[in-house]
């Protein structure tokens, strides 16, 4: 139940943004984050942003589990 | 960034081969996942079947739908049947039995129940009808803070048909009593995921004084081998400490907006979990200046009474203490058709993925 995707932020009106995850516009509720931008993706659950996605952090966390574990990266 | 990064074949072969060689140098050590969705991804991926003999993963009692007591359940089902509301509930809560029927058999009668995806689906059908809606606020820290931010839009402007029954639970305190009791040995702790992006990865404090090591953990093919791989070094090192291995989702302090709203709107009490009992405050209930749209008061809500269907084991399911195939009645009486415990009925639940993936080798 505790499931929650990236979704793209596709408008943002007040704290309120227009969202797309895989081709469908959901609206989820910015409140609890702040400085989101058009763009930007954010995790959604039940129908609230709980945290930014960024790329940066994404690939960061990918060299943490092949560093940590010696694995060379064969791509990316 | 797409998902193919963390599920790269290549790199989830080298973990495991990591993982083989750190087992090779410990006893069987059990270690637990506590969250519902990775029990699923762990089954899909069958990454159960891929562990050294000597690693267990046991499931915990992480699927929100699976501990919500029974008489909740009951009592939201009755009064949805009283016809005097609409019942607006999550997909994930719909076909769960309490005692006697679920959400969807009530539905089946004529009650007026709506699945929404959000909280903010049964604050927007409150202003659209001129029915008394209430919402079944279930679930972890994930969904608490969702949940208070429409507890607070309602009363923002004074919506006067919509109220929420709420079960929230919170896990660290659920943690903390299985470590407390002696009949399960847990050797570390997969931290769920998405939890932890509230609750921030500083929020396990307390395993680190039970002298257990925990790792918080993603839900992709190599969040969850690299999360199993992290513990066993934790283990092998002698190390007790709480690892961050999902830094791209949970920071070490969480959401402090999120858990000022989760303050903001609900007070922790003592709480039942369906199958394992009371644990000390690891309940919430909505504080006192909300009051006004607690649906138990409104309708004069009273879930009490703790009762498991004869024969079934999710209470130790729960616990780790069994795995669900030393059920009596698991894939024989109790199958996700036939459900007869809340750990067959959720999709999510510990006996549903072991049914649906197999669960030791």
């Amino acid at each position: 139940m505790c499931l929650a995707i990236p979704a793209k932020v596709v408008s943002i009106t007040g704290d309120t943004a227009e969202v797309e995850v895989d081709g469908m516009v959901t609206t989820a509720d910015l409140s609890v984050l702040q400085n989101v931008a058009v763009g930007d993706y954010v995790m959604v659950h039940a129908g609230l942003a709980i945290q930014k996605y960024d790329e940066a952090e994404a690939l960061a966390n990918l060299e943490l589990i092949r560093e940590l574990f010696r694995i060379v990266a064969d791509h990316g | 960034m797409d998902s193919a990064a963390f599920n790269d074949p290549s790199a989830a072969r080298a973990l495991i081969d990591k993982i083989a060689g750190l087992a090779a140098r410990l006893p069987e050590v059990r270690l637990m996942e506590v969250c519902g969705t990775h029990t699923m991804e762990i089954g899909r991926l069958g990454i159960r079947q891929l562990l050294p003999g000597n690693v267990r993963l046991i499931s915990g009692p992480g699927c929100p739908v699976c501990v919500t007591p029974a008489a909740y359940i009951d009592a939201a089902v009755e009064l949805a049947l009283s016809r005097e509301v609409r019942m607006a509930t999550f997909g994930d809560l719909f076909r769960v039995p309490g005692n006697r029927r679920s959400f969807a058999q009530a539905k089946a009668a004529g009650a007026d129940i709506e699945v929404v995806t959000s909280p903010r689906a049964a604050l927007d059908g409150a202003r659209k009808s001129p029915r008394q809606v209430v919402f079944t606020a279930v679930g972890f820290e994930t969904t608490t803070p969702a949940t208070a931010a429409v507890v607070k839009a309602a009363a923002k402007e004074g919506l006067r048909n919509l109220s929420f029954f709420v079960a929230h639970r919170l896990v660290p305190p659920a943690i903390d009593a299985l470590m407390a009791d002696p009949s399960i040995r847990i050797g570390g702790f997969l931290l769920p995921g998405h939890v932890s992006a509230i609750i921030g990865a500083d929020a396990y404090g307390t395993l680190v004084g039970r002298g257990v090591p925990g790792v918080v953990t993603g839900f992709e093919a190599l969040d969850i081998l690299a999360g199993i791989c992290s513990l066993l070094d934790l283990l092998v090192a002698k190390e007790v400490a709480v690892k961050n291995n999902y830094p791209r989702v949970v920071s070490a302090r969480g959401n402090p907006a999120a858990l000022r709203l989760m303050e903001e709107v609900y007070e922790p009490e003592d709480a039942v979990w369906r199958g394992i009992g009371m644990i000390p405050r690891s309940g919430l209930r909505l504080r006192k200046e909300f009051a006004a749209y607690d649906a138990s008061v409104r309708f004069g809500l009273k879930p009490d009474g703790v009762e498991v269907p004869r024969g079934c084991s999710c209470g130790s399911v729960l616990k780790g203490v069994i795995p669900p195939e030393e059920c009596l009645l698991f894939g024989e009486a109790c199958t996700p058709e036939n459900p007869v415990g809340p750990c067959m009925v959720s999709s999510e639940g510990s006996c549903a993925a072991a049914f649906r993936y197999g669960g030791r080798p």
